[in-house]
């Protein structure tokens, strides 16, 4: 079987772009399809969340499956909040089976948060030890525990890491991503970013160290829907700033003409900051994480200039 | 120590509603300390629950004793004359101490007044807080004496994660971030080089996940 499409994308120095799509808290697995339908011309892949938010929803893993079915690349996301080495190497496997390529490591957020917070969590590994673990499968090609694959290891997964620009303590967070990527991970999608000048500060750190140059970092961006979920996002959302210009910015639009208008001027913003990131140095893509709001995303692709997205050379 | 809280009153009277005569069992060990289960808050529970009984025209009897351990056979055993004339037993110890007295007096039933919480200290007077996981390989050597283990809420052994911000962890403004505390300790002791090496995944084997876990010194052992 082959190499991720975004492996490819990257290594041919094609600007790549991700978006998310949440999966339902049903069986409906059509959501998922009618989404990857609509999404899969004007993204390169998309991540397919684990339990977002601590929340039981369709499994990333199967709804991966569905994506690749519908001829869109999937990410999958894997949190280490309900799985232990075990289960996650078995769902790897299995992963890897069905033809996914991509994983994106993240330790999860707190069960606490979600439709069970009196659950067990497991945390037997962290996100960087995941990382590290999905890196000797497939380049080691061992399990965790040092024994080696006789045959068929899981040669050509691509592996990604998150990183959070935004969260404390700042200058620890260069340091963190710069261990990341020694852990093994070749692509990054970081939170998303409000912050635009905290972020261009970040990448100052990064390309200093020359992090740019040994992996992928992809810009998340999310739009804002509303008024109210900025300010919420603003106060609420640990490892999320929204800067007060942004707010004065969606305060104005609401004054000339209401929810529409807050809306269009958080469509707007999006797609300066897209279009920002994309003349970075060091930005190798753009992550879209417009949950809930899936059907924006073609918009937002086109109107910043990413359309049509490239095709693989070969 | 090991820091425990008392269960509901409520709770408790529910245990004992069917029997007259009950030994309220207190520990003057951790338990004393954290003011959950010694001499004081035995006679307490005991009073307030003869009390209330009384009121409701339901007397109980009550009798009263604080071992010095409950989790040493040497005290649980010097108890026998209290428990065997009473119909069952309060015990105000931590778990652990619950476990040697219903051990060693198989025919009463033992109702545990605590919950057991956490290997912790005091950190202002009626304030305690949890320390140690207990997770039989002490790592606080490479964290700047702060466990990740037990304080990070993800156990995370190469933090912090995303949701570290102004100091707190994301599940509530009222937590620190162990994983801050750590960066700004080691880098206070300018090592934060040791903060740059990627660490394994920790062998759970000598926690509670390789069973219930045993320490023995041969060397103190008295032979018979
Ligand atoms: S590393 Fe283990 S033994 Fe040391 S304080 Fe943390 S939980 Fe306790
Ligand atoms: S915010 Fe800090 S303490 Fe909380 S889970 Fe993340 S690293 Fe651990």
């Amino acid at each position: 079987m082959s190499k991720s499409k975004i492996e490819r994308l990257f290594d041919q120095g094609e600007f790549v772009v991700s978006c998310e799509i949440g999966p339902p808290k049903s069986t409906d697995a059509e959501v998922i399809r009618e989404y990857a339908r609509m999404l899969k011309n004007h993204v390169d892949a998309a991540n397919l969340t684990d339990c977002q938010t601590a929340i039981v929803r369709i499994s990333s893993i199967a709804s991966a499956w569905h994506c690749l079915e519908e001829g869109l690349e999937p990410i999958i996301q894997m949190t280490c909040r309900d799985r232990n080495r075990i289960a996650m190497q078995s769902d790897l496997l299995g992963a890897y089976s069905m033809g996914i390529r991509n994983i994106l490591c993240l330790s999860g957020d707190h069960q606490k948060f979600g439709n069970h917070p009196t659950a067990k969590n497991v945390h037997d590994l962290d996100s960087m030890q995941l990382v590290n673990m999905v890196k000797r499968m497939k380049d080691e090609e061992e399990f965790c525990c040092g024994e080696k694959f006789k045959n068929h290891a899981p040669k050509d997964f691509f592996v990604g890491a998150v990183a959070n620009p935004f969260a404390d303590p700042f200058e620890w967070r260069v340091a963190r991503l710069e261990k990341k990527i020694a852990a093994g991970a070749r692509f990054i999608q970081t939170q998303c970013i409000f912050d635009t000048d905290r972020f261009v500060k970040f990448m100052d750190m990064v390309k200093e160290r020359g992090l740019h140059k040994k992996c992928k970092i992809m810009a998340g961006v999310t739009p804002i829907k509303a008024l109210g979920a900025a300010k919420y996002m603003k106060n609420n959302v640990a490892g999320i700033t929204v800067p007060d210009e942004l707010i004065t910015r969606l305060e104005a639009a609401n004054k000339a003409g209401g929810k529409d208008a807050v809306r269009e001027e958080g469509i707007q913003i999006c797609i300066e900051q897209i279009k920002m990131f994309k003349e970075i140095e060091g930005v190798a893509g753009v992550h879209i994480m417009a949950i809930a709001w899936e059907e924006l995303v073609p918009r937002l692709v086109e109107e910043s200039g990413l359309y049509p997205r490239p095709a693989l050379k070969e | 120590m090991i820091i425990a809280e008392q269960k509901p009153m409520e709770t408790i009277e529910e245990f004992i509603k069917d029997y007259k005569k009950v030994l309220f069992l207190g520990c003057a060990g951790c338990v004393t300390v954290c003011l959950a289960g010694g001499e004081k808050e035995t006679d307490l529970l005991a009073t307030s629950l003869r009390m209330k009984r009384e009121l409701e025209g339901n007397p109980l009897e009550t009798v009263t004793y604080t071992a010095t351990r409950q989790c040493d056979p040497e005290y649980v055993d010097g108890i026998a004359n209290y428990v065997e004339d009473v119909d069952c037993v309060v015990s105000l110890a931590c778990g652990v101490g619950v476990q040697f007295v219903a051990e060693k007096y198989r025919n009463k039933i033992v109702f545990p007044a605590l919950n057991t919480k956490f290997a912790g200290g005091t950190v202002e007077h009626g304030v305690w807080e949890e320390r140690c996981g207990l997770c039989g390989d002490c790592i606080l050597h490479k964290t700047g004496g702060i466990c990740p283990i037990i304080r990070c809420s993800k156990s995370i052994l190469n933090g912090p994660c995303g949701g570290s911000q102004d100091g707190v962890c994301e599940i509530s403004k009222d937590v620190p971030c162990a994983w801050h505390l750590i960066v700004e300790h080691m880098k206070e002791l300018g090592r934060l080089d040791m903060l740059m090496e990627v660490q394994p995944p920790k062998d759970w084997s000598t926690s509670r996940d390789g069973g219930p876990r045993k320490v023995v010194r041969e060397d103190v052992k008295i032979d018979e």
